[in-house]
């Protein structure tokens, strides 16, 4: 039984896997050591509804400190790993405390990808942290327009809320289309017209030539094209990388993200990962290995590494990947990986609402929902039993999806 | 007590039916939360809290 167990990472998949550790009547010490100076709380608001001031920090916070203290997980929160000694099963903190593991996990995370010779200024902001949060919390009021980089998820949802506060805002990516890594394109194409219907203005397959300034703060943004985005506010909202730089030191395989096997084991046996920084074997995956950033994912996999951690269980049993994402009064909800598809089937009950279906070929591999939670609940039965799904029967309206679900009973 | 739930920000994700089975649980039809018990007793507050903090989209309240 393994005495001691470190967890490096105080979100998600941190605060998760101990919960679920204590949850699995795991006896031994946990300590938990968040790089953030808050108690682990939730991300997803922060790009939608704490970011429009309709919820406060206390509502953020997964637990209070009284419910740590009632499981004996102790939280030790503003510590940041620096480097990890396999030999002698310690890890190095930034502020120079040495902390011994009976086995360590890796929940650390990514950070945000930052936009390549950009100094410092003032009015450029990014979006994950509690911290960067309230920065542009504070500042929506009194802004008159925006300019975001990158139209991913983070970077829709903000443009979104500053939309609906009446700031002119334009979007610049460099893709052909909204969410290119994660959506296909007819619910891009949806969500770009929603948007746009709601005054946003789009900047596609245009890179950002140069930030303007004046006296070190922001003052607007230069496309690829030549084109002057005049701004009060910046928003770099590029995607994240993985945390890896300390596993890589310590000579942990890395690849996209932290390498783990099907037990969530890095290359030594006393190190796990999970989240948004574990790269792991994935039947979903096209190319058989994925890293994904998304709070199900990290649910699911806390909830079984500490199945594993506390000998419950043998393996990581993949769950089929799903996300979800508010922009524009739209719930976008995806079943499976939408990367895998090279064609699309829509489904729509005419009233703006509709999902989109994706095939490798004839197999579906996912399912984009556009307000029809009930399309998204039986795309992941479908997907997740590996039924039988043909285009035909997605493009015929009179067709019930769910007598597929039978046929695999 | 009474727990308000704002089913437009519902995604599904059914944390707050594992924290709490008792007083919350999801549509089969689309995997919506609905509620069991829109009064809960005083002992069931602190799981109906707990459901609470952990929803991914905070789409419920606790009203006291």
């Amino acid at each position: 039984m393994i005495d001691r167990i470190v967890i490096a990472g105080g979100g998600q998949a941190g605060y998760q896997l101990a919960q679920f550790l204590r949850d699995q009547q795991y006896p031994g010490a946990i300590l938990l050591l968040g790089e953030e100076p808050d108690l682990p709380y939730q991300r997803p608001p922060l790009s939608k509804i704490y970011l429009e001031g309709k919820s406060g920090p206390e509502q953020l916070a997964f637990q209070p400190a009284s419910y740590f203290q009632r499981r004996e997980i102790e939280v030790r929160t503003g510590v940041r790993i620096a480097a990890i000694d396999r030999h002698a099963r310690r890890v190095h903190t930034a502020c120079g405390q040495r902390i011994e593991y009976g086995h360590l996990v890796l929940a650390v995370g990514a950070r945000n990808r930052e936009l390549p010779g950009l100094g410092p200024l003032q009015s450029v902001h990014m979006l994950r942290t509690r911290r960067e949060a309230d920065e542009l919390r504070g500042r929506l009021p009194d802004i008159r327009r925006a300019t975001v980089i990158g139209a991913g998820f983070i970077g829709l949802e903000f443009a979104s809320v500053a939309a609906s506060q009446g700031i002119a805002v334009d979007v610049v990516d460099t893709a052909a289309r909204l969410m290119q890594r994660s959506v296909g394109q007819p619910v891009a194409e949806a969500f770009q017209r929603r948007h746009e219907s709601r005054g946003v203005r789009f900047h596609l397959a245009s890179g950002t030539a140069r930030i303007l300034s004046e006296h070190g703060r922001a003052t607007g943004v230069e496309t690829s094209a030549g084109e002057r985005l005049p701004a009060d506010l910046i928003l770099v909202a590029i995607g994240v990388v993985p945390n890896v730089e300390v596993a890589a030191e310590a000579g942990l395989a890395i690849g996209n993200g932290i390498l783990v096997d099907e037990r969530l084991r890095t290359t030594d046996e006393h190190i796990s990962a999970l989240g948004d920084c574990a790269c792991f074997a994935s039947r979903f995956a096209p190319n058989g290995r994925c890293r994904l950033e998304s709070v199900p994912n990290a649910m699911s996999q806390a909830r079984q590494l500490a199945a594993i951690l506390a000998g419950k269980a043998s393996r990581y049993e993949e769950e089929l990947p799903w996300f979800w994402s508010d922009q524009a009064g739209l719930k976008l909800q995806i079943a499976g990986l939408s990367q895998g598809a090279d064609s699309w089937v829509e489904r729509s009950a005419g009233d703006g609402a509709f999902s989109a279906y994706g095939f490798s070929g004839h197999r579906l591999v996912a399912v984009e929902s556009v307000n029809r939670p009930g399309d998204h609940v039986i795309a992941k039965r479908l997907l997740g039993t590996g039924a039988r799904v043909a285009p035909e029967h997605v493009a015929d309206p009179l067709f019930d999806l769910r007598h597929l679900l039978a046929a695999t009973a | 007590m009474k727990i308000a739930i704002d089913t437009s920000k519902c995604i599904g994700a059914g944390l707050c039916v594992v924290a709490s089975p008792e007083l919350f649980a999801q549509r089969d039809e689309d995997g919506i939360v609905y509620l069991i018990n829109e009064h809960p007793d005083p002992q069931q507050g602190d799981s109906a809290r707990e459901a609470a903090r952990l929803c991914p989209t905070l789409a419920i309240t606790i009203l006291d």
